[in-house]
């Protein structure tokens, strides 16, 4: 017990990094993802495909499997060479995550009426003022609950990391499990009520936002 | 307000040979129309005799397989930017209100004039709380439209339909999806507008807004403008058997 009480600091530390990844992963996926859905359901042919493939390539693909590729594969390439090891992670998660939120957001896109695009349509918007001012802001409100769990999932996936180098909850939860074995039950606990706030911030996130927009919608 | 669409009286919007297919269905056949500026033009005729696809076809809405809809002496563009400049000048309103459910009243009539005409705020903002106090709303400027009644909703979808200072307003249907003691209030902004030298093609099954408002009446039936003439004449000597059928049947009760 004592053990991983005096080391708590490695223990924050290891979590602050897993903020860190969790963080950066959920914004760029949110930026990617909504980039996907736009392609997706947007006029131009071309760009559809690119992101019906992309989603069904990379959510079709195991995230260790996107470790790898870019941590191991890819600077066989001569990609990611130099790359600090947090934005290797944080790309890997990016590309998984993203797919799914294009999905999730799509989901919320279907959600909105037809009448909505309609009426954007007939005052003059074009698809890009239309998705950004009318369709986009009503599907993140129909999309809240799927975007929580995807986030959700992100934010425990960021654990496979910690098989690439990187000192992360996992990672720091091995090290403290082969150095103090009589104690593994303790720093379980310990790392588990970890995920277990990180988690329950994003859920209580969600619900609030939930909340907040239920007349608005 | 300015008066409205009443610079000189030629054709503003013109049907020539327009058909549409629906898959099997032939649904606008051989439709011939012209729309002379400040004219009301009310298109009535049973339900699934192509009125409704008429209405959205001249703002491209419904595309069209065969013809040409002119607008202002210009042919609706194919898509693209074109399209939504077009649009811009025809007003639109549904029978579902369509009010943008994310934001409020006032911002559903601003949204169009800062994003489309790139209006200021600020002017956008003084157009559309005269236009929402002009269509007897102005007090609800800050509500959601969920929290509106349907009249409510339907006179704020005139209001920014208004605010883009179209050149035509399209109504499809307004009253269908109102209580009785609601029709009123939307039919009375109506008239109002009709008066105001508006050019208006109107899709609706209320004859007595026909008859008030209207200067012509086209009458459709299985896709085709069976009958066009003044409302008097219209309603009072129907040439057509169909358009005699069709008013015993609306007009016995």
């Amino acid at each position: 017990m004592s053990e991983i009480l005096d080391n708590f600091d490695l223990v924050l530390r290891a979590f602050w990094l897993t903020i860190q990844l969790a963080v950066l992963s959920g914004i760029a996926s949110m930026v990617l993802g909504t980039l996907l859905v736009a392609m997706r359901i947007g006029p131009v042919a071309v760009l559809r495909g690119i992101a019906t493939t992309y989603v069904t390539l990379l959510r079709n693909t195991p995230l260790l499997i996107i470790f790898i590729f870019i941590f191991i594969a890819a600077p066989d390439l001569g990609w990611f060479v130099h790359t600090p090891f947090l934005v290797k992670g944080v790309i890997a998660v990016t590309l998984y995550t993203s797919a799914f939120v294009c999905e999730s957001l799509r989901a919320g896109v279907n959600a909105v009426p037809l009448g909505q695009a309609e009426a954007a349509r007939a005052i003059g918007m074009t698809f890009g003022q239309n998705l950004r001012h009318v369709v986009l802001p009503q599907a993140f409100r129909a999309s809240v609950p799927p975007l929580a769990s995807t986030l959700i999932a992100m934010t425990k996936n960021t654990s496979v990391a910690a098989v690439f180098g990187l000192m992360e909850a996992t990672a720091r939860m091995r090290w403290f499990t082969n150095r103090y074995t009589d104690d593994t039950i303790t720093i379980f606990i310990v790392f588990a009520i970890g995920y277990i706030i990180l988690v329950e911030v994003l859920s209580l996130g969600s619900f609030g936002l939930e909340r907040r927009w239920k007349a608005a919608r | 307000m300015t008066e409205l669409g009443t610079v000189g009286r030629g054709p503003l919007v013109t049907l020539d040979h327009v058909d549409k297919w629906f898959g099997e269905l032939h649904v606008l056949q051989d439709i011939n129309l012209t729309i002379a500026r400040g004219e009301v033009v009310v298109v009535i005729g049973p339900s699934g005799s192509g009125k409704s696809t008429l209405c959205r076809a001249i703002n491209r809405l419904e595309t069209i397989d065969k013809g040409t809809i002119t607008l202002d002496g210009q042919p609706l563009p194919q898509e693209g930017k074109a399209l939504a400049q077009l649009r811009a000048e025809v007003g639109m309103v549904f029978q579902s209100f369509n009010l943008f459910a994310h934001k409020t009243i006032l911002e559903n009539v601003m949204l169009g004039p800062m994003k489309v005409r790139k209006q200021s705020r600020a002017d956008a903002e003084k157009k559309a709380r005269e236009l929402l106090d002009r269509v007897g709303v102005g007090a609800q400027a800050e509500k959601y439209p969920a929290q509106l009644s349907g009249g409510q909703q339907q006179r704020v979808a005139i209001a920014r339909a208004l605010a883009m200072e179209p050149k035509v307003m399209l109504f499809d249907e307004p009253t269908s999806a109102l209580d009785p003691e609601m029709i009123k209030e939307v039919l009375d902004v109506m008239v109002d507008l009709a008066k105001q030298g508006m050019t208006m093609v109107v899709v609706t099954h209320e004859m007595g807004f026909a008859r008030t408002a209207a200067d012509r009446v086209a009458f459709m039936a299985d896709g085709r403008i069976v009958e066009e003439n003044t409302p008097e004449e219209f309603f009072d000597n129907p040439r057509s058997e169909r358009a005699k059928d069709f008013l015993s049947k609306i007009l016995k009760h």
